[in-house]
């Protein structure tokens, strides 16, 4: 088989496995998207700001620290979450009663402040962060050369999600943050922290996304809008996926990239419209996205 | 009664004098950037919709204008009208697509429309320029008569615009079709229970709110004869919603005030050392704002001027609906 559509396969291999990546990044991020707004309410603008921080983190640590990549994924995720957990705390719990555009909004100023201020410290040039020893190189599979620590982000992307998934599906702690999202007052009443466990949820959602910011630090350039490029793609992917499920917006996000990677390959000049694309096509179809239920 | 028309007669007047004590250019930012912001404020304030990708009509006709005027020669009157139509034609195709979903979705939708937007000007960058945008569009004179490129004719010229713009999105306020966009914003369930059609006065209001946009994108475009890809940022998208939000949304002079202030900041950060800094003062306008000063600078002091004296200015509530 030397060609498939017309075109080789090694092209189109590498470019299904390119999507998969960028649908990796999509998938952790929209998922956290998707817990936060459970239980808040509020879409998190400050979400890509926070992705972009877990890569600066893993960055600044190997530079000026030493932490190690494996270290630092676990590091990068926690300080993150905990600065999270601080924002709730100090900020958003306190529009918690007044229209949820606010959170949007205050989320939006907070994504501002931290760009512009690692914009300040840093420039906007991109940092390159080395790709971990362990994981250098990759193997010939015949039809297309697969780097080792490619297939390691999409592996680390599936099973965090995963886990994530399985912690609220089959988890008592999980089943407390399923009946919140349904009714906080009532859970509540049983006596559940519902504060605490929103602060939590808050600081949870955000470290999933400085993970797979430490994720994409050794294969995009660590910059300070790095995040913000991303993060309304992630929109109109959770636009697409309904934020019902969270599996479903696992599963959207993953094929999205995939058919992104795809566009790639027959018509470049789209794939960076081909989603938006998507996103006005299930719109019009199905306006409660393909896993939503209508509002 | 009395009181608003002496206020808008002294406000008149100062507009009329400040090309005297301020550069004209300035002026003109303001202004075109109080258009913008209070045809934002049209759907937001009185309709209750966050649109998060309003640059898309800013830029857009700022392109539109400059492209017609530069390399097809065509004559202002025509620019300015080609590019009101062609963001009330986008507005007409968002809002479509948009108005399907509410609240949080509607922003974010706006928002991937507008990213949509923005990244065809990247790519058109044979047509748009691409990052050095389009220079020395010609200002022309308007009916063959007023020679533009004078400073305070140009000023004059931009600030009767603006008024007849400003009183137009007075008139929509005040209509029946203004009153029932409120009714819209404070109560969905009950406007549709009464038999409107919301999907299509959402509709209209949008497409309002894109060619007022579009009016003063293009205005801008050719005052500083540029059209640049920052335009239809969403950077620009945010400015807007945080002159809103500063000025007060719902109130009618919220937006100028919030322009005024945003504009100000601007310029008088771009000298100093904080010239990076602009981003982060933005940023924590916003917290601030949303965290402390959710009526805005107008809305505030309304409520002031209503404590004080129950007989005040006539007040426009600002929306704090609760969920």
């Amino acid at each position: 088989m030397d060609e498939i559509f017309g075109f080789p396969p090694q092209l189109l291999f590498a470019q299904i496995f390119m999507g998969l990546i960028n649908g990796s990044f999509y998938a952790v991020l929209s998922l956290g998207l998707a817990i936060i707004f459970g239980l808040l309410r509020i879409i998190n603008f400050s979400h890509g700001a926070m992705y972009m921080l877990g890569a600066f983190s893993a960055w600044f640590g190997l530079q000026y620290l030493g932490i190690n990549y494996w270290i630092a994924l676990v590091l990068a995720p926690l300080a993150v979450g905990l600065f999270g957990l601080l924002i709730e705390r100090t900020m958003l719990r306190r529009i918690r009663h007044v229209d949820h555009l606010y959170g949007l909004l205050l989320t939006f100023g907070i994504a501002l402040i931290l760009e512009g201020a690692l914009v300040q410290f840093f420039g906007v040039a991109g940092q390159r962060y080395p790709t971990p020893d362990e994981l250098q190189g990759g193997i010939n599979l015949g039809f297309m050369f697969l780097p080792y620590y490619r297939a390691w982000v999409i592996i680390a992307s599936v099973v965090i999600c995963l886990v994530t998934w399985l912690i609220i599906e089959r988890t008592k702690i999980g089943a407390y943050l399923r009946a919140g999202t349904e009714n906080p007052d009532m859970v509540q009443a049983f006596g559940i922290n519902v504060p605490l466990m929103t602060s939590l949820t808050y600081g949870f959602g955000v470290a999933l996304s400085a993970f797979a910011g430490v994720l994409a630090a050794p294969i995009v350039s660590v910059s300070p809008y790095m995040g913000s490029n991303l993060i309304i793609v992630v929109f109109a992917v959770v636009v697409i996926g309904g934020m019902g499920s969270l599996l479903g917006a696992v599963i959207t996000g993953l094929a999205l990239g995939v058919i992104e990677g795809l566009t790639k390959v027959f018509y470049s000049e789209a794939a960076g419209l081909v989603i938006f694309m998507i996103m006005i096509i299930v719109l019009l179809v199905r306006p409660a996205g393909l896993f939503g239920r209508p509002e | 009664m009395n009181r608003t028309i002496v206020f808008y007669v002294i406000l008149f007047l100062a507009a009329m004098v400040a090309p005297v004590v301020l550069y004209p250019f300035l002026l003109m930012e303001l202004l075109c950037f109080a258009l913008f912001a209070s045809a934002f404020n049209l759907l937001l304030g009185y309709a209750g919709l966050l649109s998060f990708g309003h640059a898309a009509f800013f830029g857009m006709a700022a392109y539109i204008s400059s492209i017609l005027m530069r390399d097809y020669g065509w004559p202002i009157e025509f620019g300015l009208l080609a590019s009101i139509l062609g963001s009330a034609l986008l507005g007409l195709v968002f809002g479509w697509i948009a108005i399907r979903r509410s609240g949080i979705y509607f922003a974010m939708i706006t928002l991937a429309l507008a990213q949509a937007v923005y990244f065809l000007a990247v790519q058109g960058s044979g047509i748009t320029g691409g990052d050095d945008g389009l220079h020395g569009v010609p200002r022309g004179k308007f009916f063959g008569l007023l020679d533009l490129s004078e400073p305070l004719i140009l000023y004059y010229f931009v600030l009767a615009l603006f008024i007849g713009a400003f009183w137009l999105i007075q008139r929509i306020v005040h209509s029946p079709f203004g009153l029932i966009l409120k009714a819209v914003r404070d109560n969905e369930p009950r406007a549709i229970s009464l038999g409107y059609d919301v999907g299509r006065y959402k509709l209209l209001v949008f497409v309002l709110s894109a060619a007022l946009a579009g009016l003063a994108g293009s205005l801008k475009s050719i005052v500083f004869q540029l059209a640049s890809l920052s335009d239809v940022h969403w950077h620009t998208s945010g400015e807007v919603i945080l002159m809103t939000l500063l000025g007060g949304v719902g109130t009618i002079f919220g937006p100028l005030v919030g322009a005024g202030i945003v504009v100000m900041f601007k310029h008088s950060l771009a000298q100093g050392i904080l010239a990076e800094s602009l981003p982060i003062v933005m940023g924590f306008l916003f917290v601030v704002c949303v965290l402390v000063f959710r009526r805005g600078v107008v809305g505030e002091a309304h409520a002031f001027l209503k404590s004080r004296s129950s007989n005040g200015i006539k007040r426009d509530v600002p929306p704090n609906r609760r969920r």
